[in-house]
């Protein structure tokens, strides 16, 4: 008979804080983009190295026309409240006017807070050393050119070029 | 809570270092922590920091949103003032609690 002998070790825990994120931008709704944002930015404050990538309907939010005007879904959004907090019936948000509207009052709920537009959460996302770039694909798709997006865009690339961008085993890519 | 004597004097500190009193603070700690996160500091510092110091005493809420336009630094200047940590390492030297905000 054949035993066994099972070394017991103990490890120490390791801190392995993380190095690098690289974030997807997919969807142009004002949550969606700022979801983006905010956490590109939180992670530029933690000293992480910051990558974010605008692909698809995400492009509004780098498109300099559209950028600081982004709406919230008022059809098809059963988490959307009235002020007093009763359900918003989606009859109401099919309206003319009523999705720019509440977007407005969204954005000004988040000025409150100390939220900035969009042009200027990108100029702090970059003041910290965060890259952004979009993607080549759908800049070709959506047929714009690099002077109709934001300045802070660093470059146009292709998702070859952005996975190259991930490089790193403390790297997390994120999908918002 | 701990007790660390820092540049002499005995303070109250958080896990992560940050001291428990702002009142415990002074110039000299202040280099000391400032040492430690490798970051050498200069007037602007200290013109920044009191800034801080002077915010959270009248309990306002801190953002480097807010910190940008105090007209002391935009947010670039304060990233270079305190790479890799604005808010946290500015806090942290500065004697005052670790920051909540998220943006």
């Amino acid at each position: 008979m054949e035993t066994i002998a099972v070394e017991k070790k103990i490890v120490a825990k390791e801190k392995k804080p993380l190095e690098k994120v690289c974030i997807i931008c997919a969807k142009g709704n004002l949550e969606d983009v700022y979801a983006s944002l905010v956490m590109a930015n939180g992670a530029v404050m933690e000293g992480i190295e910051t990558n974010l990538f605008f692909t698809f309907f995400g492009l509004e939010g780098i498109t300099k026309k559209s950028m600081n005007h982004l709406h919230t879904a008022t059809t098809g959004n059963p988490a959307m409240k009235m002020p007093g907090g009763l359900p918003f019936p989606t009859m109401l948000g099919g309206l003319p006017g009523v999705e720019s509207a509440v977007s407005g009052m969204m954005r000004k709920q988040m000025e409150d807070l100390d939220m900035p537009p969009v042009d200027e959460f990108l100029e702090m996302i970059t003041a910290g050393g965060g890259k952004i770039y979009a993607c080549k694909l759908a800049v070709d798709m959506f047929k714009l050119k690099k002077e109709d997006l934001s300045d802070e865009v660093d470059s146009i690339i292709t998702i070859g070029q952005f996975y190259e961008l991930c490089d790193g085993d403390r790297t997390q890519i994120i999908f918002t | 809570m701990s007790v660390k004597t820092i540049a002499g004097v005995e303070v109250n500190v958080s896990e992560e270092g940050y001291l428990e009193n702002m009142s415990q603070w002074n110039e000299e700690i202040a280099k000391e922590i400032a040492s430690e996160l490798g970051i050498e500091l200069t007037p602007k510092h200290f013109e920044l920091i009191n800034y801080l110091r002077k915010k959270t005493a009248d309990k306002e809420a801190l953002t480097i949103r807010s910190v940008g336009k105090s007209g002391i630094v935009d947010v670039k200047g304060l990233y270079e003032l305190f790479p890799k940590g604005p808010l946290k390492f500015s806090s942290k030297i500065a004697g005052i609690p670790k920051p909540t905000s998220c943006i």
